[in-house]
């Protein structure tokens, strides 16, 4: 009798939803119960954590020190210390939530150590009454909670630019893209209490770090979702994250979301920062460039098989990954393994929402046949992520900013996966 | 000018963000301490391309280029070139071919844009070490080496806000 659960659902073996599910499909397919680390079976069964009392408690907790996952790429301006950025490690985590210590990180001018009782929000321009905020004070104004993806606008911008498809691992191509629960004070509290004068159209915002690091908002939106945020993930804001506080913009490019926030100024007009002019910007075959281009658009990326995260004895495998969208929420997330011939649908996961991850997952059965694995994302608003061909064609090579191209993972006989264009 | 093409739909995006908004802050407790004049200008910064934000004073091109060397062309090589760290002058006119080099003078909309970034931002090691004059000073020289002021020009707010750059008109409001 035919296992449906076996039958695939496209092309080179993508299978129904539940086969990860069917326990006796594994054995039965060779993937074969996993080896125990010898270690676990030491002195007779009692290994030896269990052979006398284990450590006491601590007051902050930290990874096991048999996890060694941290962030990657690493890359300071030559010179310089703390201006470059760090990326998540994707194919090492699981779930929607970055843990704080593994959020991305895209530093100016460095990690500034702020004393927070010294730390004043100031607010000033086009106001009635120009104010400035303790975080004493910050903390007695009614919060919201925003569980929100924050993504660099330059993420995956390599794939984008490099003719060829550069031999790199997923954080490093598309890590600079995290997922916290942020919790803030409503800016549009706070632009009412300083009230606004007629005019008032763009809020210019100012970091406490040493480049004073500084973008333009439009009004519309400090108005509608925006907060100055003081805890991530349940505490405290982490320095590299704004400590202590931070603007937070949910769906726009994540250099807008200004970190070690300080001084927010009203205008009526954009202040034309560096980072809004001579980066961040789009530049396009005829030498114009898009400016002000806020919101993410709909992606998504396999985090599992892709480069070192390989694959072993044949059998079935969960591919897995991540999807995001500025612009509404995951609707619908599609993998292929047969480089976009065929596609099926994945299972998604999370509590999602709009400017929410989702985790995606899809079962392949691999018996050492040569694949390319793709993913492609669809939102709410009914926009599916392009692939790099279509990004190419509209805007170039050099656009660099907000590429949300599919990635393609290009798996051999022997298991390897490497990035691939093909 | 950019400016204008974008601020109607702007307007409108506010009237509607600004009335549901406003409405209402329950519970918001209005604990902002009064800012003064005086705690405001020891931290302004913001220069606007209007030049709205300048401050008092000037620089030469001749005064800059001893500045740069000084205090810039470590990290930025000599003459604005060649560094380890990003070519600050040269490009102008190859924004639209294969090999874009996008720098200050390039690149840059607004020349208040260097004025706002030196003096927020510059020396890396000492941001917020130089005069006012320094900076207008050290802008001076960039843009003169690729022409865009002449190589006597002596730069203050009111010159500095009327430069026109190279790329003045190379952008537009994205989607």
């Amino acid at each position: 009798m035919e296992d449906k659960t076996l039958v695939p659902v496209a092309g080179n073996g993508l299978l129904p939803l539940g086969a990860l599910n069917r326990r006796q499909l594994l054995t039965g397919l060779g993937a074969g119960a996993l080896a125990l680390p010898s270690a676990a079976l030491a002195a007779g069964g009692r290994p030896s954590w269990m052979q006398g009392a284990g450590a006491g408690m601590r007051g902050y907790g930290t990874p096991s020190p048999a996890e060694t996952v941290g962030r990657v790429a690493i890359a300071s301006q030559p010179g310089t210390t703390g201006s470059g950025a760090s990326r998540t490690p994707l194919a090492a985590l699981e779930g929607t939530i970055t843990p704080s210590g593994l959020h991305f990180e895209r530093h100016h001018s460095g990690v500034p150590t702020i004393d927070p009782a010294a730390h004043r929000l100031h607010i000033h321009g086009l106001v009635e009454k120009p104010l400035a905020f303790s975080l004493e004070a910050l903390d007695r104004y009614p919060l919201v909670t925003q569980l929100r993806f924050l993504e660099c606008s330059g993420n995956s911008a390599v794939n984008l630019a490099a003719p060829e498809a550069p031999d790199l691992d997923v954080a490093t191509l598309h890590g600079l893209v995290s997922q916290s629960e942020w919790v803030g004070v409503p800016l549009s509290v706070l632009l009412e209490e300083a009230g606004l004068k007629p005019g008032a159209a763009w809020v210019i915002a100012e970091g406490a770090d040493a480049a004073a690091m500084s973008r333009s908002v439009p009004l519309a939106k400090a108005l509608d979702d925006a907060i100055v945020a003081l805890y991530q993930n349940g505490e405290r804001l982490r320095p590299e994250n704004g400590y202590p506080m931070r603007l937070f913009l949910p769906n726009y490019e994540g250099n807008m979301s200004v970190k070690w926030l300080r001084r927010l100024k009203v205008t009526d007009q954009p202040a034309m920062t560096k980072d809004e002019t001579s980066k961040y910007t789009e530049l396009m075959p005829d030498g114009r460039a898009a400016q002000f281009t806020f919101t993410m658009g709909v992606k998504s990326v396999i985090t599992r098989p892709s480069k070192g995260y390989g694959l072993g004895a044949h059998g079935i495998y969960p591919i897995t990954g991540l999807a995001w969208s500025g612009r509404g929420e995951i609707r619908r997330v599609e993998v292929s393994a047969d480089g976009g011939r065929s596609w099926a649908d994945a299972a998604l996961e999370g509590p999602g929402g709009p400017g929410a991850m989702v985790r995606f997952r899809m079962p392949w059965h691999w018996q050492g046949q040569p694949a390319t694995l793709v993913s492609r994302a669809t939102d709410s608003t009914g926009a599916r992520q392009p692939t790099r061909e279509m990004l190419v064609q509209a805007r170039g090579p050099q656009s660099l900013y907000h590429y949300n191209g599919q990635q393609r993972w290009q798996v051999s006989t022997a298991g390897d996966v490497r990035n691939s264009y093909v | 000018m950019f400016k204008r093409a974008v601020s109607p739909c702007l307007a409108g995006l506010l009237l509607a963000g600004a009335a549901s908004a406003l409405a209402a802050a329950p519970g918001a407790p209005g604990l902002g301490a009064p800012l003064t004049p005086e705690v405001l200008a020891g931290i302004e910064l913001t220069v606007l391309p209007t030049g709205e934000g300048l401050p008092v004073g000037r620089g030469s091109v001749a005064q800059g280029a001893a500045l740069y060397q000084q205090h810039c062309q470590a990290c930025h090589g000599a003459e604005g070139q060649g560094g380890m760290n990003g070519d600050l002058v040269g490009g102008v006119g190859s924004l639209a071919t294969a090999t874009p080099k996008k720098t200050v003078t390039s690149y840059w909309p607004y020349a208040t844009i260097a004025f706002d970034y030196i003096r927020r931002a510059m020396p890396y090691t000492a941001p917020g070490s130089l005069s006012a004059d320094e900076v207008y000073a050290i802008v001076a020289y960039l843009l003169s080496r690729d022409g865009v002021v002449p190589k006597d020009a002596v730069l203050d707010a009111e010159a500095l806000a009327a430069v026109k750059m190279p790329n003045a008109e190379g952008f537009y409001p994205g989607e």
